[in-house]
């Protein structure tokens, strides 16, 4: 409560006290108090989370320093800490469920917003919310029940045989791996990207479609070349919450990714990722060096999200110099 | 409306029948394993002696150890003895020394899933420890197929499953490995979580469980509560005297019996790799971890009495759980350790 009293007294108004008194009598005042002490909430939870991660990360950080990040043994019995290939793991699930969800996603987004007919449109986007509710668990299950056979059986032979001299398609295959869970995570994050992209590309104003289809070009060539470049902001946008979850994903990743903390070429290959170490260990995380590490993994990961929310931000920036500001 | 009026008396009366019953309430916290006999045990005491409720949260062990320590709760519950290095921090940081009280027995099954093969197959110390440490990597290797004749065995990979998350079942698994393989204790050691040489990783027995059933040619290893209510296949161990023997609740005590002898007195021991002629070798107590000075002489009364009910009575019940009971050596060892917590 103390943070919050605070927070009054520092925003308070800027204008003279006479008109603050009278503002707050109109009620303007109260509400513009009110909403404001909700926003900067939002920020000193996300500076207390930040500052808890540090303080409770001091030993490894001792220890350890950069080598944290950038070698490779976990092993808690003889104390020795690395959180390469975890961070390694993160990255590449997610880049495997982005490259899967990214063009599935926009796709049926296009389609949806642009080309079905509105009712059957409202009517998948009904299902299409409801996926986006379902517990990760039970995508966990459907990995496990589903996509590690399928793996094994279909994807991998289909990859393995006429690619098996890529590095990326080597070796044999357990079912669950690198691209079990990447695949696991674009199924999940794929009612993200059509939901927020539908709405973006419905956004677009009728005049820039009718525009293009007056010049003559045809339903295509307006959707394309006109009100995709119109959204693309907002595209961008459902991408980065995709990513952002993908991320951060623990249950269904740690039930088909392997849980092996190795750093292998092949997707087929099992590895592990930060979130789903710390859900596995940080209940018989005994002791201090090794709870601190794996709450250091844990500002790892927030970090990991930071930079790339930021790149993210840059890429908007940079890419909408000439686009336009839906959905922003 | 009145329907309103009955939910709300019916409320009414839950709170009253909640505030009437202010028994002492003691907490305890920590290892998943012995859970459900835990929560039983804790109910039928209430019942009994309704003056005293006992409040049990399934933490893990390693929480259960630092959540005693801290003092948040009463007692703490392990599936692997406090090391030396916990002993000293509870001693420095609460002033007293902490007590070891064995409860219920339990015991790791290796589990397998291999085309062609549903015979029970005999397992050699040294091939569980070449398989999981990398060594023995084909399924007709000579370490396992000299113990199975007349199995056929194919010329398959070995897949290996671990637990991925910290675990009791592991410290029990990785403690024998230890015991029956020098070069096991210096690669990889024993404990909740360990740097697994090979495999892949299981979160849960039901993890495990999944990965194995699902994955041709894989080995892995379960708790045997849950291999016997689940109805998983298992194999047979050879125990220190050269036999081979398949877990169950009468192997798991024996076990326990045989190390009986041998027990010291703070009830710190591995019981695995025990001897005994029908002692299953993967066997192991779980404990309660009890402070031995009490600053509330109820709490401390109440705990007293839980430990000599559990001893006595408590005992009887836990085999219809799968629980394997303790050896009446132990019963009688500990009913006089009793009597140290003040």
């Amino acid at each position: 409560m103390a943070t919050t009293t605070t927070a009054l007294k520092g925003a308070g108004p800027v204008s003279g006290s006479r008109s603050f008194f009278m503002k707050l009598r109109d009620g303007d005042e109260i509400a513009r108090l009110i909403t404001l002490l909700f926003a900067t909430t939002v920020v000193l939870i996300t500076l207390a989370l930040v500052w808890e991660l540090w303080v409770n990360s001091a030993l490894p950080r001792q220890k350890f320093g950069f080598h944290f990040f950038v070698t490779s043994v976990w092993d808690p019995i003889i104390d020795q800490y690395g959180a390469l290939p975890f961070i390694y793991g993160t990255m590449v699930t997610s880049a495997v469920a982005l490259l899967i969800a990214v063009p599935l996603g926009i796709g049926a987004a296009i389609f949806l917003a642009e080309l079905a007919p509105p009712r059957v449109s409202d009517i998948l986007q009904f299902f299409i919310d409801l996926l986006a509710a379902v517990p990760s668990v039970i995508y966990g299950l459907l990995g496990v029940f589903i996509i590690v056979p399928l793996m094994r059986t279909v994807i991998y032979p289909a990859l393995n045989q006429p690619f098996g001299y890529l590095p990326i398609f080597k070796g044999p295959s357990y079912g669950v791996g690198f691209m079990t869970a990447g695949i696991v995570l674009a199924i999940m994050v794929i009612p993200y990207i059509i939901s927020v992209s539908r709405e973006v590309l419905l956004s677009v104003p009728r005049d820039q479609r009718e525009a293009a289809l007056a010049l003559g070009s045809t339903r295509w060539e307006s959707t394309w070349k006109v009100v995709v470049p119109f959204a693309k902001t907002g595209i961008m946008g459902s991408i980065f919450l995709a990513l952002a979850r993908a991320l951060g994903e623990t249950m269904a990743v740690t039930m088909v990714i392997g849980n092996t903390p190795k750093i292998a070429a092949s997707l087929f290959a099992p590895g592990y990722s930060i979130a789903a170490v710390i859900a596995n260990e940080f209940t018989e995380a005994t002791g201090d060096l090794y709870l601190q590490s794996l709450i250091a993994l844990g500002l790892v990961l927030f970090l990991l999200t930071f930079i790339l929310n930021g790149l993210a931000r840059l890429l908007i920036v940079v890419t909408t110099q000439k686009g336009s500001e839906v959905g922003g | 409306m009145k329907r309103i009026v009955g939910l709300a008396a019916g409320v009414l009366a839950l709170c009253a029948i909640v505030l009437a019953d202010n028994a002492l309430l003691i907490n305890g916290a920590g290892a998943t394993f012995p859970y459900p006999i835990y929560s039983k045990w804790f109910d039928v005491y209430h019942t009994k002696n309704p003056n005293f409720q006992f409040n049990y949260q399934s933490v893990g062990s390693g929480a259960g150890i630092k959540q005693v320590t801290e003092g948040t709760v009463d007692f703490g519950a392990t599936d692997g003895p406090m090391n030396d290095d916990q002993l000293k921090a509870f001693q420095e940081k609460r002033g007293s020394a902490i007590l070891h009280f064995p409860t219920v027995l339990g015991a790791d099954v290796p589990t397998y899933n291999i085309a062609g093969v549903s015979t029970a197959l005999n397992f050699t110390p040294e091939a569980l420890a070449g398989i999981f440490l990398g060594k023995v990597t084909k399924w007709n290797d000579p370490a396992i197929a000299s113990a199975n004749k007349g199995v056929n065995l194919p010329a398959a990979d070995i897949v290996v499953v671990h637990r991925s998350d910290g675990s009791g079942t592991t410290y029990i698994w990785t403690d024998y490995l230890s015991k029956v393989s020098e070069e096991w204790k210096s690669k990889v050691g024993k404990g909740t979580s360990v740097n697994w040489p090979v495999g892949l990783g299981g979160k849960g027995n039901e993890g495990v469980t999944g990965l194995v059933k699902q994955t041709p040619d894989s080995i892995g290893y379960v708790e045997l509560i849950y291999a016997v209510q689940n109805n998983i296949p298992y194999g047979s161990v050879k125990n220190s005297s050269g036999n081979f023997v398949k877990a169950d609740l009468a192997s798991v005590t024996a076990a326990a019996a045989g190390a009986a002898k041998a027990m010291p007195d703070d009830f710190r021991v591995s019981i695995t790799d025990a001897p005994g002629k029908t002692a299953y070798p993967i066997s192991s107590f779980t404990w309660l971890l009890i402070p031995q000075k009490f600053q509330d002489a109820g709490k401390r009364d109440a705990i007293k009495g839980f430990l000599n009910w559990m001893l006595g009575e408590g005992q009887n019940s836990v085999e219809t759980l799968s629980y394997a009971k303790l050896p009446k050596e132990v019963v009688e060892k500990e009913k006089k350790a009793i009597d140290n917590i003040q």
